[in-house]
């Protein structure tokens, strides 16, 4: 059986004990004089036997599923090892990986060794022994569940607290998700990246001025020595990152200025949610935006100057990048500023200072940690940011600081080495972790850093 | 007394130089919005002036003879007959037909290349919704090739674009059109089919179905965990260092770049769990764990709006933590969360890196039908396309986009609608 339809039929049977659960609490209560006698509603006594009849089998379900098919390959490999012995890895998954098309009969049987038809049989036997035995404990699991959840229901039982302790837990697996959720990601970019580390030192990556990740196929190849120095990326993140803030950060602050300080209230409610839409537009429709219609612009502005500007311009990523920021400036400064005392405002004005020197010389240095806060999340963002820099930037790793030349971004860099058909164990997917790795380790301090001080401005004004 | 003079006079004179300061400052605020403004402005023309050909195509109008002889097929029941009969014989004797002094194999590939290399097929599927045909002679309107769409397009817009064309492709399209014989239709295509090489016969059903896919996977998922985290640290949490710890690792997750949630479910969805790559399940469970931070923020900021009166009332009438929760808190802070619900799953939807990690970036004609089929969404179809080079690529681009947006704009005013309609202010 489908292991949808095992949980289907799981859940059904949940929803049949829940009835039953009930009826038989209802029943208990008649003679005793009606459900004031009970310790718990009867719909408690019911959650309390749909609980034992379908989260045991569930567990199963989950446990089984982790578990069939590692113990199965290992099971089918062992038996073919007399004849074939898989040396590495990389031979281990390919013998695997026919052996279970085989089986699945993607791959026509014609032709294949003996040795590898009777492994796929072996294998297809297994899978439907795994199934069958799944099925039958799961459907055992359920009944001996029901039987007994029923069997406990009494009018003294206390069925209320049991359910709450099982509701409170299950809620708290669910707020702790967030926790496995970065465990898993720091897991898994750096176990790949450790591997990484094995055949590129370190420091040879981090400091290294040149990346060329073509590793050669074969020994006598030229040209494909596959140097992984990540500094042009560094460069070129940076590079586009900067050309963002330098279109996000004015823009975006002094339009924030401008909406908190000085526009009417009219203009404030149309204007502001006319600027979010720029935050609500998908990454995917700026980077085509930035490839099709702003790169060739700058291309052509610049022939006319007499200037050669790359049609993979840095320039156009992040100009492009920038104002899909302003918004996300603004609102943050928009917040800043507004938390910011009247009563300061109202002294600076006494003293005769003008509202924009009030502004300048009061508000914003008052509102500044919030401010910087909101600029790194900006700078965070930008460095992740990748479908416009995966379709406007280029993928030429150059080591320059001229924002007209093509440059490409680690973002750039994960994605071209990890679309596609490659071996998963080659050091050309693995430096995609390891950059996986540094980008979240930068976004992360920054977030952290960034976070910090906002919450601390908060608590200095609230 | 005169250094008071002195210092009235000092601030007289350097007034104006304020006042204009004033203004200047003013006016770079101004100038900010503008700049946002302008930027909204130009994406959307751009976007439209770029896509609105795309819902219109050309076709052309041929008479097609259902001849028996020249498909190769006796019985139109027979699949393995229909799978191996020469379906194109039918359209290019048709272009033959209408052009019959055309003589020599350039000129005749020139030719065929004016229809869609699809055309037999869809004789095909005429034929066999009405088997009577054959033999039969019937006017019927075929899709034309790309670069003649292009061109077409161009043409009568007034700014012919004849790069990919021959003189003679020119000179039987003004034919053609002489005979109104060519004439641009909706482009239903466009809606109702799946990816292609071709860009006429290309559509974004395929990608459309498999948006739909990941997002039920990902809101039956995220929605019911996030709310339940949200119920859990806003209601039973006990305030200590574990729960500090989860509150630090939501604000973290929600500002994570999300190439990193590929990452993430590449290494552990695929490599480790096995799970195909490609197909609806892994798209669905890495935007659930990136839009859950969005939700479970969201959601805690609607059960903080409900005042806590209302739990004193019930906890005073003898309800459990439990039935204050699920009968009260919950019912009251919904539609807050389903606000919510709906703003994530925007973001959802948008989003096109992380799929990209997990293998969603295949070439997939067939549209999806299960969460276990392999299918690509609407952003990375849009990524797709955007890298074509044929020309007529960017036109269908721009109406993917066009189409995204209209179900980002929707979702969002349905979110917005729902919170001025629903929210209570107590």
């Amino acid at each position: 059986m489908q292991a949808t339809n095992i949980l289907i039929l799981i859940l059904g049977l949940g929803a049949f004990a829940f009835f039953l659960g009930r009826g038989r609490s209802l029943a208990l209560a008649k003679p005793l004089g009606g459900i004031r006698k009970l310790h718990s509603l009867p719909s408690y006594y019911g959650l309390h036997a749909a609980m034992w009849c379908s989260l045991p089998p569930l567990f199963l379900l989950a446990m089984w599923m982790m578990f069939d098919d590692p113990l199965i390959n290992s099971i089918v490999v062992e038996s073919v090892a007399d004849e074939i012995a898989p040396t590495d890895a990389a031979s281990y998954n390919l013998l695997l990986n026919k052996i279970s098309n085989l089986a699945d009969g993607i791959l026509p049987r014609k032709g294949e060794s003996a040795v590898l038809i009777a492994a796929a049989d072996h294998m297809e036997a297994l899978r439907v022994i795994s199934r069958w035995s799944l099925t039958a404990l799961m459907l055992t699991l359920s009944g001996l569940g029901l039987l007994w959840g029923w069997s406990r229901i009494s009018a003294s039982f206390r069925a209320r607290p049991v359910v709450e302790k099982v509701m409170q837990n299950i809620l708290l697996a669910c707020a702790c998700l967030a926790i496995f959720t970065t465990v898993g990601i720091v897991l898994s970019v750096l176990f790949e990246s450790i591997q990484f580390f094995r055949s590129v030192p370190i420091f040879d990556f981090v400091f290294g001025l040149e990346w060329s990740p073509q590793t050669a196929i074969r020994e006598d190849q030229v040209g494909s020595s596959g140097s992984f120095g990540a500094v042009p990326l560094f460069v070129g993140t940076l590079l586009v990152s900067a050309v963002a803030m330098v279109v996000a950060v004015p823009v975006g602050l002094m339009s924030a200025i401008y909406l908190a300080e000085y526009a009417s209230k009219s203009v404030r409610t149309y204007a502001k949610p006319a600027l979010e839409i720029l935050a609500g537009i998908p990454t995917v429709v700026y980077g085509f935006f930035a490839a099709l219609t702003v790169a060739p612009f700058l291309r052509d502005l610049g022939a006319s100057f007499g200037l050669s500007v790359s049609s993979e311009s840095a320039l156009a990523a992040g100009g492009v990048m920038g104002v899909m920021i302003i918004p996300f400036i603004s609102s943050l400064a928009d917040d800043v500023i507004t938390a910011v005392p009247q009563s300061m405002r109202d002294g600076s004005l006494a003293m005769g200072a003008t509202h924009s020197e009030t502004v300048r010389r009061v508000i914003i240095p008052a509102a500044l940690p919030g401010i910087v806060g909101g600029v790194m999340l900006a700078i965070s963002r930008a460095i992740g940011e990748t479908m416009i820099v995966v379709m406007a930037a280029g993928m030429a790793a150059k080591l320059t600081a001229n924002p007209l030349e093509s440059v490409t971004t680690v973002t750039v860099q994960i994605v071209t080495l990890l679309t596609g058909d490659q071996e998963f164990d080659s050091p050309k997917t693995l430096a995609a972790f390891a950059l996986g790795l540094m980008l979240f380790t930068v976004t992360l301090l920054l977030n952290i850093f960034a976070l910090h001080i906002v919450k601390k401005y908060r608590e200095q004004y609230d | 007394m005169t250094e008071s003079v002195n210092n009235l006079d000092k601030i007289k004179q350097s007034l104006s130089r304020r006042n204009r300061a004033e203004k200047r400052f003013r006016w770079y605020g101004r100038l900010a919005i503008f700049i946002g403004l302008a930027a909204v402005m130009v994406l959307f023309t751009d976007i439209i002036s770029k896509g609105h050909g795309a819902f219109r195509i050309t076709y052309i109008e041929l008479e097609v003879t259902y001849d028996q002889d020249r498909i190769g097929v006796e019985n139109l029941t027979d699949p393995e007959q229909l799978a191996n009969g020469n379906w194109e014989a039918l359209s290019k004797a048709a272009l033959r037909n209408e052009f019959n002094d055309v003589s020599g194999r350039r000129d005749k590939r020139k030719l065929y290349g004016l229809i869609s290399s699809g055309a037999g097929f869809d004789l095909k599927d005429r034929l066999l919704a009405n088997p009577l045909l054959l033999g039969e002679t019937e006017k019927v309107w075929i899709l034309a090739d790309d670069d003649i769409d292009t061109y077409y397009k161009s043409w009568l817009d007034g700014e012919s674009y004849a790069a990919r064309m021959s003189a003679k492709q020119l000179q039987w399209i003004d034919e053609l059109h002489a005979q109104g014989k060519i004439r641009l239709q909706f482009n239903s295509n466009l809606f109702t089919r799946g990816d292609s090489r071709e860009p006429e016969q290309a559509g974004i059903r395929g990608a459309v179905m498999g948006s739909l896919l990941t997002l039920i996977l990902t809101l039956l998922l995220s929605f019911p965990i996030g709310v339940s985290a949200a119920i859990y640290l806003e209601e039973f949490a006990p305030r200590n260092r574990w729960t500090d710890f989860i509150e630090v690792n939501i604000n973290n997750l929600a500002a994570v770049p999300s190439i990193i949630f590929g990452l993430l479910g590449l290494a552990i969805f695929i490599n480790f769990f096995h799970i195909p790559r490609s197909v609806p399940i892994v798209g669905g469970l890495v935007l659930t764990l990136m839009t859950l931070p969005t939700i479970i923020i969201t959601s805690r900021a609607a059960i903080k709006s409900v005042p806590p009166s209302i739990r004193e009332a019930a906890l005073g009438m003898g309800a459990s933590k439990y039935q204050v929760v699920l009968h009260h808190v919950l019912p009251l802070s919904l539609p807050g969360m389903l606000t919510g619900a709906i703003i994530g799953m925007a973001q959802a939807l948008g989003e096109s890196a992380p799929l990209l990690m997990i293998g969603m970036v295949a070439f997939i004609v067939d549209i999806p039908a299960g969460f276990s089929d392999p299918a690509t969404v609407l952003p990375v179809q849009i990524f797709l396309w955007a890298d074509s080079p044929e020309r007529a690529f960017i036109e269908k681009t721009s109406a993917a986009i066009m189409v995204l947006l209209s179900f980002l704009i929707i979702m969002n005013t349905v979110a917005v609608w729902l919170r001025k309609r629903l929210e209570r202010r107590w």
